[in-house]
Parts: structure tokens; C-alpha cells; sequence
């Protein structure tokens, strides 16, 4: 083990500070807001809801839409709008990520949309929305397998680090996001660029789990600190 | 769900497979360097009867705020409707954004271009390093067949002539791209927990989910990428890894033997 510090002093496997809250948005059938430290991610999700046009609709399952966009402001220099190859990437690993948690046979011939908008950048954005949108999907009522949880982690120095800041992401020798399912144990999404032997990438791997189970007990309290209220 | 593929996943199930191939065995891999004259670098891979063409365009350019001293590397793919029916005309769709991403990320990571040797003059003139990936023919595992193509097509990539730092082109000099290692990613597709290498088109539209691993000469890993809406175990990640890191070798090879 190296001696490698943080500069916002967390420990090596420790997440920054986490927010989580359910129905914050007004309109949407079910939504959350999200933060990891300065990284903040809202989901709205409407539906079960019919989809037009009526040719895309399944006769056996209802489909997933989710589009992921930041905020023009949400970065140091501003994002251009409109779609982007990264947001459109970002959009299809997100609905791939949260389509093994529902029951979409349950829902013929209709559409569950999903849309995460960053508010604010500092890494993590595609994990923290995961976060969210899966939120947001249990906020609006529907079914699911298990809540899933996303986060990244890398390797800087010799020293296993969860949850990167952009800062971090500048010297890690690879930035890996997963999304896992906690009550299934299953990764619904992995992505990583960098260079690292087969051995740290199954490391990695280890200690973003235990931070998406840590992350799983705030998703947790968000929803029962909801619904045990307006419930029952 | 078809019958078709219920049968390739019953199949599938069983460790056995529509052409008789075993689960790690790929189908006979195809290679030509540079059938396109006009680029600087190209390759022709055929896996079985998927066919990906992918060209190396050279330019000069300003090199990015933040890498002064630094070539640009560039991928784009456009899936064509001459490579299947299934492609439409427009611009391109979520499938062809995530094949060039994930070759780029390959290639990128990798370090196997050395971006330094790339700069003509710092801050103001560098190559641009454009690859550009045609299908020719959809038949699955367009990721493998368009990761190999681009190195290749880089690796034979010889630099155009300057003049006045302006590019000739059409005269080719004897420079090659300072390319120094050889990424080569390897997707291991799923069905009902079984483990699989290159897919067929038949085969690719029953998985469960598939994970590109792209690896180096010395076993590293420089880039993942899980597709498709199933999952994997943390068992399956581990021995999806142990599969690309060995099939990525023996592919690996051919490559090698074809270098100019």
C-alpha cells in the first residue's frame, strides 16, 4: 500500500458525501435527486405509459426509454446542448443498467421513460444517475427485482480508491463504473478505460461493490423516509 | 422470443452451438492490409461472414487546449445499409456511436499510439489520426471485427507527404504511425450463465448480455464495455477476463504476423 492522501481527505474506500432524495420533482410520476459530493443527478420516470408512436410498442413487454443529458451549466466549460456520442452512450449503458432490475413483461405495448439531467459535474455523472433513475423508478411505483446502484472506483498510486472526484480522474490509472444489483448480485453495467493487470481490475470491481452496497442503505432510507410516511 | 432463438439457447445451454463451433473457438478470422489507396492506413477483417473496412485518414490540425504537444485521435463508424438490412440511412444511431467508443477506448487507453510523436509543431500544428469504420457485412461481433481492423489499418498507416506543413496527398512517405502495442478486444457473449466468444448474427440477437474486454501485449486491461440488457456475476466477469486475456493472444498473433 502506498501512501497516496486524498485531497478531500476521505479514506481509499470511502464515498464523498451522499445525498438521496425521492419525489422531488412535482410533475413526474416518480422521481429522485441524487449527489456525490459536488455531483448532482435529478431522474424523472413517467409511465407505465402508453407509447406512440403505436408501431414501436411490443405486444409483450412494455420497452425502456432513458436519456441522460447534462446541463449546460452543469460544467466548468459549458456543454454544448443537444445530443452528444458521449450522452448517447451514456443513455443506452443507463437503460442497459436498469432494465435487469424490472419486470417489463408486466407492462405490454407501453413505454417507462426515464430522464436524468445533471445538474452539476464533478465525476461520477452516469453513476449518479443511475442512482437516481433507479430512485425514481421505485418512487414512481414500479415493480422491480431490486433497487440498482452504480458507482466507479480506480486505482491511483497502488491504492484502490472508490468514488473518483474530476481531480482524481486526471491520475488514475483507470476510472471503472459499474452498476450492481445488491439483492441479485449482478453487474448490470461495466465500463472501464485505463490500463491495469487482470488482477486490479477484479479488486476494483470488489470495492466499488462494497460501496454500492453502502450506497443501497441510503437508497433505502431516501424511499422509506418517503413512503413509511404517506404510506400505510 | 422466436423459435430460432430458443433453439440457439437451448444450445447455447447444453455447451453447443448452431455451426458446431465450441463456445471458445471464433469463427476463421480474414485479414488484409491496406486495400484502400487513397488512405493512409487500411484494413479488411472478415470474421466468418462479417466484414468490417476500416480506413486511417491523416490531417493537420490545432491539437486540443489541453494536450498542446499532442496528435488527436478520432473514431467514427456509420453502419451503412449495405452491411445489412436491418441499417438505416441517417445519422448515427446508438449501436454505431457505442462501437466507435469502444474501439476508441481501446485503442486510446492503450497508449499504443505515441500522441507525443504526433505533434508537428506545439500548440499549433499536430496529426489528426482519423479512423473511420465501415461494415461491409453485418453478421455479428461487429466490436472484435472493427477493434482488429483499426489497429491493423494503423499499424500500416505511413504518414502523407508535408509541404509547407500543408499535407500532399497521394504521396506517401516511408514514416509509419508510432504505434507500439497491439489492443485487441475480445466480446464474450452470455446465455443462461454460458459463456461464449464471437457470436453470429443469429446467435448475437439471443444472448442475454455481452462484455468487451480489450487487452494488451503484456495482459493488461485498457478498456471494458458491457452491452445488452442482462447481467454478470462477479464469477462470470472473472472468467469472461481469463477468456479475452487468452483469445485476445491468439489473436494477437495473426496480427503480428502480418506487420509490414
Amino acid at each position: 500500500m502506498s501512501n497516496f492522501k486524498r485531497a478531500d481527505g476521505r479514506a481509499a474506500d470511502e464515498l464523498r458525501p451522499v445525498t438521496m432524495k425521492v419525489g422531488v420533482l412535482k410533475k413526474a410520476d416518480g422521481s429522485a435527486m441524487v449527489s456525490l459530493g459536488d455531483t448532482v443527478a435529478v431522474a424523472a420516470v413517467y409511465g407505465p405509459r402508453e407509447l406512440y408512436p403505436k408501431h414501436l410498442q411490443n405486444n409483450e413487454r412494455a420497452i425502456l426509454q432513458c436519456n441522460y443529458t447534462m446541463a449546460p451549466f452543469s460544467t466548468k466549460e459549458r456543454v454544448r446542448p443537444g445530443p452528444s456520442r458521449r450522452s448517447v452512450e451514456i443513455s443506452k449503458v443507463t437503460r442497459e443498467a436498469l432494465e435487469p432490475a424490472l419486470f417489463l413483461e408486466e407492462f405490454p405495448r407501453s413505454t417507462i421513460d426515464v430522464y436524468v439531467v445533471i445538474l452539476q459535474a464533478n465525476a461520477g455523472t452516469r453513476t449518479a444517475g443511475i442512482n437516481a433513475a433507479s430512485l425514481a423508478l421505485a418512487d414512481a411505483g414500479i415493480p422491480m427485482r431490486g433497487l440498482v446502484t452504480a458507482i466507479a472506483a480506480g486505482k491511483i498510486e497502488d491504492t484502490y480508491v472508490l468514488d473518483l472526484t474530476g481531480d482524481e480522474e486526471e491520475i488514475t490509472a483507470c476510472d471503472l463504473p459499474i452498476a450492481y444489483i445488491p439483492r441479485e448480485k449482478k453487474f448490470t453495467l461495466i465500463q472501464m478505460d485505463g490500463d491495469i493487470p487482470p488482477e486490479d481490475v477484479k479488486n476494483i470491481i470488489k470495492l466499488a461493490v462494497k460501496g454500492c452496497e453502502t450506497l443501497h442503505e441510503h437508497q433505502r432510507k431516501a424511499l422509506l423516509g418517503k413512503w413509511s410516511k404517506e404510506g400505510s | 422470443m422466436n423459435i430460432q432463438n430458443q433453439y440457439i439457447r437451448n444450445l447455447i445451454t447444453k455447451g453447443d452451438r448452431i455451426r458446431g463451433r465450441a463456445l471458445d473457438q471464433y469463427r476463421d478470422i480474414v485479414i488484409e492490409k491496406n486495400p484502400i489507396k487513397n488512405a493512409e492506413g487500411s484494413a479488411l477483417v472478415k470474421i466468418g461472414k462479417t466484414e468490417v473496412m476500416v480506413g486511417v485518414k491523416l490531417d493537420i490540425g490545432e491539437p486540443f487546449a489541453d494536450t498542446p504537444d499532442e496528435g488527436i485521435l478520432i473514431a467514427g463508424a456509420e453502419f451503412s445499409p449495405i452491411a445489412s438490412p436491418e441499417f438505416e440511412l441517417g445519422p448515427p444511431g446508438e449501436n454505431a456511436i457505442e462501437l466507435a467508443r469502444v474501439v476508441d477506448r481501446g485503442i486510446r487507453e492503450s497508449k499504443c499510439i505515441d500522441m507525443k510523436k504526433l505533434c508537428i509543431k506545439k500548440g499549433e500544428k499536430v496529426w489528426m489520426v482519423n479512423i473511420d469504420i465501415q461494415p461491409l457485412s453485418h453478421d455479428g461481433n461487429l466490436i472484435d471485427a472493427a477493434g482488429i481492423a483499426a489497429i491493423v489499418a494503423l499499424m500500416n498507416a505511413r504518414l502523407p507527404k508535408l509541404e509547407d506543413d500543408k499535407v500532399v496527398y497521394g504521396e506517401k512517405t516511408d514514416t509509419t504511425l508510432p504505434v507500439n502495442d497491439i489492443p485487441i478486444p475480445v466480446t464474450v457473449a452470455k446465455i443462461n450463465g454460458k459463456l461464449f466468444v464471437d457470436p453470429d448474427l443469429e446467435e448475437e440477437d439471443s444472448i442475454d448480455a455481452r462484455l468487451t474486454i480489450t487487452t494488451k501485449s503484456n495482459g493488461n486491461v485498457c478498456a471494458l464495455q458491457k452491452g445488452r440488457t442482462g447481467s454478470f456475476s462477479f464469477e462470470e466477469i472473472e472468467e469472461a477476463i481469463k477468456i479475452s486475456v487468452r483469445k485476445g493472444k491468439e489473436i494477437r498473433e495473426i496480427v503480428k504476423s502480418l506487420k509490414t
